[in-house]
């Protein structure tokens, strides 16, 4: 090995892209990056960033954190999709489109990979964070400083899949890169090692968030919540960290071996040496079907708790909603063959996991008739909240039904790999999670921020969504009867696709309106936010104890930690039915501050460059930085800070 | 017994803390994970022992006496880990970090074992690119290899933690942590002894 080659590895100048989109992507990035950095020389906000955000502690400003950064990559998910449907409105025949075949097959999988796991996830744990401790009257989650290391890990994987936009170049395998095409023969560029290392440290982060959510929903509870007194949104996160617990570590060891197939030339997946590459599909698909109900489980439970306060009625039905939800966090392990029923596996296996993929779909209307029974007699109030989620129901009525549909093996040979399959799919994480979690932001915003969203901006949005995601996907249903496979660059003019291709293009244009709105949205609702304060912490006439607090909430959540004696305590507390819990103020402990997250999420990042780029002595440094500042932790004691009960806001 | 006063509380017994508790309950939360990690792990390797494409099979290249002094010695380290725990109770430090130097000293030797072996494999031409059987060995027994390492080191950082710090609350709890992580990975060899080995030989 020369010398060059030990310190840059596989790095040169040939590794900065000469694709003038992805140049674009690039400057634009930089662009951006030097624009907030200029901004925080400018106002001198450098301390006040390190101190009040990025080693912070508090899970509320974590969950803000995990929101900006799902934020950004979604405008880069959606500038995907937006190249993808203009690329195929127009690649019929022998026009060329605008994207070579390579480049597109680079945006299809970035597109899914992000939206997937720096979007979705980086949402669900957002919301998860900003809410659950209040929801379950507690001051903190489990273990704070792990939860701001998940946190970095995952800004840490964001970054370098957003690397591979100036550096390399990204996977062109599709989102879960399938073998033999992943493996090094086929894709011998740094792609896939950009794509598995962003996953495996997003993913750890995913795990050890999961570990801590479990443990603060068991040990965090205020005295007298019961597992059946937990508001619904705290059951629907138990299920989906539950399923976290069981599945990521197969993703993490699925993708480690892929990693040694690439790295070291062993062969798990490989076409020679024995590898078995059917075997790849099979683990991967074991994470990544519970990974669905990771992601729509909590959406449910936001839907659980919005219907409810807007209908001013109890939730109908919640042992039902219960145990529906453990109901489905069983199902999702047993289904996960129904992504590969063309693989050959036999009648019989196909026909039992074709009976359990269909089974799911009773407890999942177990929560339908629930939702649509509160409404049912209800004070309903309209608002944002409420849109989306009639919305919701609407659409992802839909989209289970063609999931029933993909789910009997026969039909499924027929609709397999069609663009049929990728209107499903969307139907559901689009219109069953997206709307969920927008839903959500809404509803707990002026909890978070002090101030209510601008509902007029709110409505608008939804529409732009709602309109849009119906005259984007209608069309893909319609041909993937009509034939069209997943990801084509190129199509003959003769089948009569475009015109279905460009309405497609349209819808986009037309959610793309909706975000735009959503952003205005924002910014209206900043602009007026002296006139939509929420002074009473209780804006919606809420019914669970997040709203028994101040909005925005103390660093404590809880001057006095709440008991809890009813399902719906503050309701039943506004109807004389339960008491105020009236213990005296005492001292706080509270965490401080750490910059240990970041710092081993910046040694992680590392790692991944180095591995990905074959800069071994990045990689060992890195380790070994690892070990020493991990050492070092054992030795430190852990710090905490008090808050004495004259510095208490009573409420 | 200076220590003792400092802990009115006993630790490491059934009236534990809150946060010891929550404590031990998320790292048994992380295990179950690890756990989850080496059963894919052993399902990859159960696939894939077949597939030795034209090289060695297990029965080929394991020795069984050497695997069996491997078990032994983690079995043992696993005693004086016990014992540890035990002087830990009473309050012993010196004779706490002499078994915890002990169970540091046999798990070097079982990595070390282990390195040998497969270095051995690796010069006779049976690495790990020779076969997806051997992908998969090298990787399950390797994986349960770097565990043992990173518990040896654990180890020694308790013991300098215990050494400057004494019988701390947190160093407790790291202690009472590391053994559990310990029994666990005999846990997980037993499997790999009877699955890999024993199957492999039979």
């Amino acid at each position: 090995m020369s010398w060059h080659t030990f310190i840059f590895g596989k790095l040169s100048w040939d590794a900065i892209p000469h694709d003038p989109i992805a140049q674009g992507g690039g400057i634009f990035m930089f662009v951006v990056g030097a624009i907030i950095v200029g901004a925080l020389t400018y106002t001198k906000r450098w301390g006040w960033l390190w101190r009040e955000w990025v080693t912070s502690l508090d899970h509320k400003k974590i969950g803000i954190m995990y929101l900006a950064v799902s934020l950004l990559m979604l405008v880069r998910g959606m500038s995907d999709a937006l190249l993808i449907r203009l690329h195929q409105a127009l690649a019929a025949g022998d026009a060329p489109g605008i994207l070579a075949s390579e480049h597109f097959q680079q945006i299809f999988t970035a597109h899914g990979t992000i939206m997937i796991f720096f979007v979705a996830m980086g949402f669900l744990f957002g919301i998860i964070n900003l809410v659950l401790p209040l929801l379950i009257g507690s001051r903190d989650v489990a273990f704070p400083f792990l939860n701001s290391l998940s946190f970095w890990l995952f800004a840490a994987g964001a970054a370098l899949v957003n690397l591979s936009l100036v550096l390399g170049d990204f996977s062109t395998a599709g989102w879960l890169a399938y073998p033999p095409l992943s493996e090094l023969s086929y894709s011998p560029t740094t792609g896939v090692d950009y794509w598995i290392w962003s996953l495996q440290i997003s993913g750890l982060g995913s795990l050890l968030s999961g570990v801590n959510f479990l443990t603060t929903i068991v040990r965090m509870r205020a005295p007298g919540m019961t597992y059946m007194k937990m508001p619904m949104f705290v059951w629907t996160v138990l299920g989906s960290m539950t399923l976290v617990l069981f599945t990521f570590p197969i993703l993490t060891a699925t993708l480690s071996l892929l990693a040694l197939d690439r790295t070291l030339g062993m062969h798990f997946f490989t076409a020679d040496g024995g590898g078995n590459m059917m075997m790849y599909v099979n683990l991967i698909w074991a994470w990544g079907h519970p990974e669905v109900y990771i992601l729509v489980l909590p959406a449910f439970g936001i839907f659980s708790e919005i219907v409810p306060v807007f209908s001013g009625k109890k939730l109908a039905g919640y042992t039902s909603m219960v145990y529906s939800v453990v109901g489905i966090t069983f199902f999702s392990f047993v289904v996960w063959l129904h992504h590969f029923f063309t693989m050959g596996a036999g009648g019989n296996v196909n026909a039992f996991f074709g009976i359990m993929t269909a089974v799911i779909a009773i407890p999942t209307g177990v929560k339908v008739f629930n939702w649509l029974f509160t409404m049912y007699r209800g004070r309903i109030r309209f608002t944002t909240p409420m849109y989306w989620f009639m919305g919701f129901v609407t659409l992802f009525l839909l989209g289970g039904m063609t999931g029933v549909m993909l789910a009997q093996p026969p039909a499924d040979f027929q609709f397999h790999n069609s663009l049929f399959l990728v209107a499903h799919f969307h139907n559901m994480i689009v219109s069953g999670v997206l709307f969920g979690y927008f839903a959500g932001l809404t509803y707990w915003f002026p909890k978070i921020f002090g101030f209510t969203l601008d509902e007029r901006w709110g409505r608008r949005a939804f529409w732009g969504w709602f309109v849009g995601f119906i005259v984007a996907f209608m069309p893909l249903y319609v041909l993937g009867f009509m034939g069209a496979t997943r990801r084509l660059d190129h199509y003959g003019d003769t089948l009569g696709w475009q015109p279905l291709f460009i309405v497609a293009g349209i819808g986009t244009l037309i959610i793309l309106a909706g975000f735009v709105f959503q952003v205005i949205q924002l910014a209206v609702s900043i602009w007026t936010r002296d006139s939509r304060r929420d002074v009473t912490g209780d804006p919606w006439n809420g019914r669970t104890l997040e709203w028994t607090t101040s909005s925005p909430p103390p660093a404590y959540n809880f001057a006095v930690i709440p008991s809890v004696t009813e399902r719906d305590q503050l309701w039943a507390q506004k109807n004389g039915l339960a008491a105020v819990s009236t213990t005296s103020l005492e001292d706080i402990h509270m965490p401080a501050n750490s910059s240990a997250g970041i710092w081993y999420a910046g040694c992680a990042f590392a790692l991944g460059f180095g591995v990905v780029w074959h800069l071994w002595w990045l990689v060992l440094v890195a380790l070994l930085l690892v070990l020493l500042s991990a050492i070092a932790f054992t030795f430190s004691e852990e710090q905490e800070e008090l808050i004495p009960v004259s510095a208490l806001r009573p409420l | 017994m200076k220590e003792l006063e400092h802990n009115t509380m006993t630790p490491l017994s059934r009236d534990e803390s809150h946060a010891d508790t929550t404590t031990l309950f998320g790292f048994w939360l992380y295990l179950m994970t690890d756990f989850i990690l080496f059963a894919s792990l052993f399902a990859v390797f159960a696939v894939l022992r077949g597939n030795t494409f034209g090289g060695p099979s297990g029965g080929d290249i394991f020795s069984l006496p050497l695997v069996l002094a491997g078990t032994l010695i983690l079995l043992a380290s696993s005693f004086t880990c016990g014992l540890a725990l035990l002087s830990a109770r009473l309050y012993r430090r010196a004779e706490t970090s002499m078994w915890l130097v002990a169970t540091a000293a046999l798990g070097v030797w079982f990595v070390v074992m282990e390195f040998s072996e497969f270095t051995q494999l690796i010069a006779e031409g049976f690495g790990w690119e020779r076969s997806a059987f051997l992908s998969a060995f090298f990787t399950l027994v390797g994986t349960h290899g770097l565990h043992v390492t990173i518990g040896i080191i654990w180890i020694l950082a308790i013991v300098a933690a215990l050494y400057f710090q004494g019988f701390s609350r947190a160093n407790l709890r790291k202690l009472f942590l590391f053994t559990i992580f310990w029994h666990f990975l005999d846990i997980i060899w037993i499997f790999i002894f009877t699955f890999v080995y024993l199957f492999g030989i039979l």
